[in-house]
């Protein structure tokens, strides 16, 4: 019996028409089935097989010298140097990393540096995401924060990583509490923070603030206090604001990791074996797309994660539209 | 129905029997004003109105007559720019505090993410009463609205009259001498408008809670309050009222809707609120 069926036959009252047009418009945001997840496989691959497409078939149809309009080379070079057959970068993958006796596989390596950039970037997410919550709801408290704070959060957006990254790891690396010391890796996860709790701080405040008039007027009734409040409403309430704020706080952390990595000389994540690579690329042009691919595999886990969380949060995502 | 006394009265001077401490409402020369870009508009204008304990009051007139605003003022939810107004002898504040009235406005503004058991809970809750009495008074209230095959449903997959039964379980939830409601069925189609009206009669006589009760529809305001309080706008101020002489344990049934009285008492209803006499048409005479 479907859910619509359940319902005619539950409703103590068959004379309710709209209960028959609700009981159909069920808002829940539902985990895709086996269709869905069909669907979504599918897609997936015709998109990959597309890009693939398009670029054997650019390498193909394009002369070596790519398409230059008077003096400017508009679209690049085909050779293999420049743009290496798909094939050959899949191949590459399974091939020892360096000529040296007993070197791992590529996709080994780059799996070893994916992994290393993938926890910094979780911590810098974890990180940057409770700061980033803590100054939404310290600025949902008091408006004064908020006039004086917003401002200065949207600045902080335009200063480039680069800049203050190297202070950063000189600054750490001048740190040692007991016998501990400041890791190079906390470096990287503290400046990729400073990237990925800005979503999270405007999206969170959005949120905070948009719980219903009526709600507010409710709780007010039931003289609940503050806190009461924001545990009962308004946290519920900005769930679905905050789900595409940690998207963007994930994706940013990543992005904020694999500059961080470089611009403090950190070796051995991602970033820096992109950099290194493309350095080796004349001689081995397959081998530089390697970590590229790593780095995308980085991106689509970080968002993975964001996903089981919206998973997770689904009783708060209803009324959302489908 | 025949016997029912007709009794028309000029504004603000309800039945006196609710007089004193025992009065559930006592509103005062209340006035209240709104700044706006345009100016300052005066939603109410020196309004009295007072509502005996148990009695039902129903607040009638066309939008932008103030008669949201004073529910919302005695509920404190608006203060006064002048006048008093005390619930049960109390300051709405402190009446508020003591959850002395329960509360529904047009939308049920349920808590989505909640089961319907968890929102007629959450005032309970937010007043430290224990897991097991939740729980007993809960059981209570739902089946007191007809709704105990669906505690456990969430509100996106109740009707709209339904999600408003479980806003009126949850008004109800702290016992509260006082119910007030800004158009709880305004936005309902008419055949369940016409059911919560007739549910919502039993459950004032049940209760015994006085009710102010919001709504622009006459039918609606006539069918039933003991007395209708007629406003009207810029600035809004009570016009006249009129007690229907419907008594509480008539049942509010469909022979009520159809019987003469009924009519008569909607006809004086909307003369008073067009301050002109009405042909038995229903169609005004100028």
């Amino acid at each position: 019996m479907t859910q619509t069926q359940t319902q005619a036959v539950l409703d103590p009252a068959p004379t309710d028409a709209t209960a028959v047009a609700a009981s159909v418009d069920v808002r829940v945001p539902r985990l895709p089935g086996v269709l869905g997840w069909a669907r979504a496989v599918v897609l997936a691959v015709l998109g990959l097989v597309a890009l693939v497409g398009v670029w054997e078939g650019y390498k193909a149809l394009a002369p070596e010298d790519g398409v230059v309009i008077g003096e400017q080379r508009v679209l690049p070079r085909t050779t293999d140097l420049a743009m290496p057959h798909v094939w050959d970068m899949v191949q590459r993958l399974g091939e020892p990393t360096t000529s040296m006796a007993g070197a791992d596989p590529l996709w080994r390596s780059v799996a070893d540096a994916a992994l290393v950039s993938l926890g910094i970037a979780g911590v810098s997410w974890f990180v940057g995401t409770t700061v980033g919550l803590l100054l939404a709801v310290a600025m949902a408290r008091l408006r004064v924060l908020e006039w004086g704070l917003l401002p200065w959060i949207i600045l902080s957006q335009t200063i480039p990583l680069i800049a203050f990254a190297p202070v950063v790891r000189s600054w750490g690396s001048r740190i040692e509490i007991g016998g501990w010391d400041w890791p190079p890796w906390l470096s990287v996860a503290v400046i990729a923070s400073y990237l990925a709790f800005f979503p999270v701080a405007v999206g969170a405040l959005r949120g905070l603030q948009a719980h219903s008039r009526i709600h507010a007027d409710l709780f007010h009734v039931y003289a609940a206090g503050w806190w009461s409040t924001l545990r009962r409403v308004r946290i519920p309430s900005a769930v679905p604001y905050l789900l595409p704020a940690l998207r963007l706080g994930a994706a940013s952390a990543v992005v904020g990791t694999v500059v961080a990595e470089v611009s403090t000389g950190y070796l051995d994540g991602i970033g820096r074996m992109l950099v290194s690579l493309a350095g080796q690329a004349s001689g081995d042009p397959a081998k530089a797309w390697a970590p590229i691919f790593g780095a995308v595999a980085l991106g689509l886990v970080a968002g993975g994660i964001v996903t089981v969380i919206g998973v997770l949060l689904r009783p708060y995502r209803r009324g959302e539209a489908r | 129905m025949s016997e029912l006394t007709t009794t028309s009265t000029p504004a603000g001077t309800g039945p006196a029997d609710g007089a004193g401490s025992s009065a559930a409402v006592s509103a005062r020369g209340v006035t209240k004003t709104f700044k706006t870009r345009q100016g300052v508009v005066e939603a109410l204008s020196n309004v009295d109105l007072e509502v005996a304990a148990g009695e039902f009051v129903a607040l009638l007139g066309p939008s932008g007559c103030g008669k949201s605003t004073l529910m919302r003022v005695v509920a404190d939810l608006e203060r006064p720019t002048s006048g008093s107004v005390e619930v049960f002898g109390k300051s709405p504040a402190r009446a508020r505090r003591d959850q002395d009235y329960g509360i529904a406005f047009q939308q049920a503004g349920l808590l989505p993410w909640r089961t319907v058991a968890r929102n007629v809970a959450l005032p309970l809750e937010l007043h430290g009463l224990s897991r097991p009495e939740r729980k007993e008074r809960v059981e209570y209230l739902l089946d007191l609205v007809g709704l105990s095959d669906f505690a456990g449903h969430h509100p996106d997959q109740l009707s709209g009259g339904m999600q408003q039964r479980v806003a009126i379980a949850r008004a109800l939830a702290e016992q509260p001498r006082l119910l007030l409601m800004d158009e709880p069925f305004g936005a309902l189609d008419e055949m369940t408008r016409e059911r919560m009206q007739a549910e919502l009669a039993r459950l004032s006589v049940e209760t015994g809670a006085a009710v102010v009760f919001v709504t622009h529809s006459i039918p609606e305001g006539v069918f039933l309050a003991d007395r209708v309080v007629v406003m009207s706008p810029r600035p809004g101020r009570i016009v006249g009222e009129v007690v229907t002489g419907i008594a509480r344990d008539v049942p509010r049934d469909d022979a009520l809707r159809q019987d003469p009285a009924f009519f008569a008492r909607v006809t004086e209803v909307r003369e008073v609120l067009h301050g002109s006499p009405v042909s038995s048409d229903g169609r005004e005479l100028r």
